[in-house]
């Protein structure tokens, strides 16, 4: 016995104390986890699913502990996935976790009923368990008091009052915890039941059961609870003013994550430009040099200028969910996205794409459905992102600047709603079609509780918002990079000879000669070559090869269109929506037998194109995690492209059929 | 026997205080319904619509849930009026 006990790999095991923490969603779960392990947390997911695995790092009474937070949960019976990955944390099924040495309850005080429902089902797994009971300073607010030794009693285990986020029970937990690690109490708990032993029957006797305690224990001085909730929700959920407010918000977030964010983005561009300057001032010249300035430096700036997008969505999305709007919003929406198929908390993710895809389908996650997140996720790239803004920039700039109709109304704008506008229409269509086919499933239910308005936790709301910054930069980061490189060799590789420019006589014969030079490369590169191979194929759109290199550059992110652009037509590497050499540079381009390449037709293709191509390694790579399946992304990017190809196609076919060209 | 005076929570009025005498249906929905405390004997009343009619917004054990008409029209609730 004693040799066992000094075996190496039982005493790792014993030091290894799993604790779990349960409990309904809003109770005050993520707050009492936060609290409890501070930034000693990790996030990932279950394997092969996309539920969030979050664990931490507990220590306590000279022994760290595995706190694990499961899922939000309301039941652990019905068939949602969080509820089966929690009931398989309990039993152990999931590798690499044992079998939970405690479970921690967290129960919300001010919604006692439902929230023991769990609790009833929880005591079932024989593991020992202790009740933290959470919101006792607003259940006392609120004049109600319980007698938490009988409650405990009837309950059968441990009760203690906790407020996480001041501290207020969290010493008495923590005794209580290791208490029953040392004594590991037998649980024995069975709820009688009629004959029939149906499921029904079980809930019954659960809410029986639990009625029981709370007439014995509580008593309720104002029975009309949450009062000052209702008086909110008469502005927040009314049928004008929601409606307005729900508007207000969404353009509040919008005019932050649109404009705002700039500042932050410019100066994160401009420091990976200067980093990239100093690396170019420091190291000899040459291919190396070139390979982390143009593609490494230029690749993980390119995504992580993301990042202040990304941290104010999540600021937003955090409060809005702290506080219980997000819910209302949701309540608000349903029925117009009911209409297809798509579940109310949907609305949200998808306003948000309208910035930026990456943030929006990592707000998915708020959507329980894996197919309705599913459906969500695939739709989501449609919604004009800030990317695409440059790319029909120039092309307005270039071909209907200041032209107008009625002679007020200017063609830019009319061209600009309807972009937008082709990737609203083109999602609904989409997920109706997505929703009866592929994803089809039952209209998804929607059965969703409205927690009474609390205030933000900041602690919450920082962490959360850090969280998802910290997974986007390393995920997205990694794939990012090495698709960063390989176009990078695309574009560079094989070597162009060196070639000189026959301009003799021009003043600026150094510059002209490396721009001819660049150009030349990327001629005569693997990017060209395949710009080269797919013309036959983006003829029909009448694109050149030329525009075909621009747009397989431009799959790693829209915007690097006006850049390459600017490599093929001159050598103008800085150029950017406004720079009129460029503007010029695509007016002038002729075809082999001297007529123009470019169209206002051409130009109107290139932006439909644009609206439907999935053109973005960074959402690539979101969509990757967020799914968590290879086939999903390659099908959602193989259905845009092809989208993109065909009304491409009936736009320019159509055009020249009707006579423009 | 349905109760002539019974009526789905879908009809119920607005503020009216009901009953929930049984719940139609054999689905994850019903379950999920009755898990939430939605079980025979248990009173319910609806605080308001949304902006196109649906979902509902219910009063339900002390808390708020929302859910859609359609859902709604699969409990059967009987009026507190009714009985007097």
């Amino acid at each position: 016995m004693k040799a066992i006990q000094n075996n190496p790999q039982s005493v790792a095991k014993d030091s290894q104390i799993v604790i779990a923490l349960a409990g309904n969603p809003n109770a005050g779960k993520t707050t009492l986890f936060n609290a409890l392990t501070g930034l000693r947390q990790k996030v990932a997911n279950y394997s092969g699913v996309t539920v969030e695995r979050k664990e931490g790092v507990w220590n306590f009474e000279n022994q760290a502990a595995r706190l694990i937070d499961l899922p939000g949960l309301y039941s652990l019976e019905a068939t949602s996935l969080d509820e089966q990955i929690a009931r398989d944390v309990l039993t152990g099924k999931v590798t690499g976790l044992p079998i939970p040495d405690v479970i921690i309850a967290v129960v919300d005080a001010t919604n006692l009923e439902r929230n023991l429902y769990l609790v009833t089902q929880i005591l079932e797994y024989k593991i020992p368990l202790v009740v933290a009971l959470t919101m006792i300073d607003e259940f006392e607010r609120e004049e109600h008091e319980i007698n938490t030794s009988k409650f405990s009693k009837m309950l059968g285990v441990p009760v203690i009052a906790v407020t996480a986020s001041k501290n207020r029970g969290i010493d008495e937990l923590t005794q209580k915890v290791s208490e029953l690690i040392q004594i590991k109490p037998e649980i024995d708990f069975e709820l009688e039941t009629d004959s029939s032993h149906s499921e029904n029957a079980k809930i019954f006797a659960r809410y029986n059961f639990i009625s029981n305690i709370v007439q014995e224990t509580v008593k309720h001085k104002d029975l009309e609870k949450h009062r000052f909730s209702e008086k909110i929700d008469r502005v927040l959920t009314h049928k004008v003013f929601g409606l307005i407010i729900l508007v207000a918000i969404l353009l509040l977030v919008f005019q932050t994550i649109f404009s705002w964010a700039t500042v932050p983005m410019d100066l994160l561009e401009h420091g990976f430009g200067a980093i990239g300057d100093l690396v170019k001032a420091n190291m000899p010249e040459g291919l190396l040099t070139d390979l982390i300035v143009d593609g490494i430096i230029a690749g993980v700036g390119g995504v992580l200028v993301f990042l202040p997008q990304i941290l104010l969505l999540f600021l937003f999305i955090s409060i809005l969910e702290d506080t219980g709007y997000m819910a209302r919003a949701a309540f608000l929406m349903d029925r117009l996205m009911s209409r297809v198929g798509l579940h109310g908390k949907a609305f949200l993710p998808l306003m948000s794409s309208f910035a930026c895809a990456i943030p929006g389908i990592m707000a998915t996650r708020t959507i329980e459905n894996p197919k309705d997140r599913l459906a969500t996720i695939l739709i989501a790239p449609f919604m004009s992102c800030s990317a695409r803004l440059p790319v029909y920039a120039l092309m307005i700039a270039t071909f209907f600047a200041g032209q107008t109709v009625f002679g007020f109304i200017s063609v830019g704008a009319i061209l600009m709603l309807g972009m937008y506008s082709l990737g609203i229409v083109t999602a609904i269509i989409v997920a109706f079609i997505l929703k009866k086919t592929l994803l089809k499933s039952p209209p998804p239910p929607f059965v969703m509780e409205l927690p009474p308005y609390r205030l933000p936790n900041l602690r919450n709301v920082f962490q959360n918002m850090l969280t998802r910054a910290w997974l986007f930069v390393k995920r997205a980061g990694t794939v990012i990079l090495a698709i960063s490189i390989i176009l990078w060799g695309l574009m560079n590789f094989p070597r162009a000879g060196n070639v000189y420019v026959n301009t003799p006589n021009s003043q600026n014969l150094a510059e002209e000669q490396q721009s001819f030079q660049q150009s030349e490369q990327l001629k005569n590169s693997f990017a060209g070559k395949i710009g080269h191979f797919i013309e036959p194929a983006i003829k029909p759109l009448g694109f050149d090869w030329k525009i075909g290199v621009a747009l397989i550059a431009s799959f790693a992110a829209r915007e690097v269109l006006v850049s390459t652009l600017g490599i093929i037509y001159n050598g103008e590497k800085d150029a950017n929506e406004e720079s009129e050499t460029l503007k010029n540079a695509i007016l002038d381009a002729k075809n082999p037998d001297g007529t123009p390449v470019w169209t206002p037709l051409t130009a109107l293709t290139l932006m439909v194109f644009f609206v439907l191509a999935m053109q973005c390694m960074s959402t690539i790579a979101v969509v990757r995690r967020e799914s968590n399946s290879w086939a999903w992304t390659l099908f959602m990017v193989g259905y845009m492209t092809a989208l993109a190809y065909v009304a491409a196609f009936i736009t320019y076919q159509g055009g020249k059929l009707l006579g423009f060209a | 026997m349905t109760n002539p005076k019974s009526n789905s929570l879908a009809h119920l009025p607005i503020g009216e205080e009901a009953k929930v005498l049984s719940i139609a249906g054999n689905s994850p929905v019903t379950r999920r319904l009755m898990e939430m405390g939605i079980i025979p004997g248990v009173s319910v009343k609806v605080v308001k619509t949304a902006p196109f009619g649906s979902p509902l917004q219910i009063k339900v054990r002390g808390y708020h849930l929302a859910l859609r008409k359609s859902e709604a029209e699969t409990i059967e609730v009987l009026s507190s009026k009714s009985k007097v």
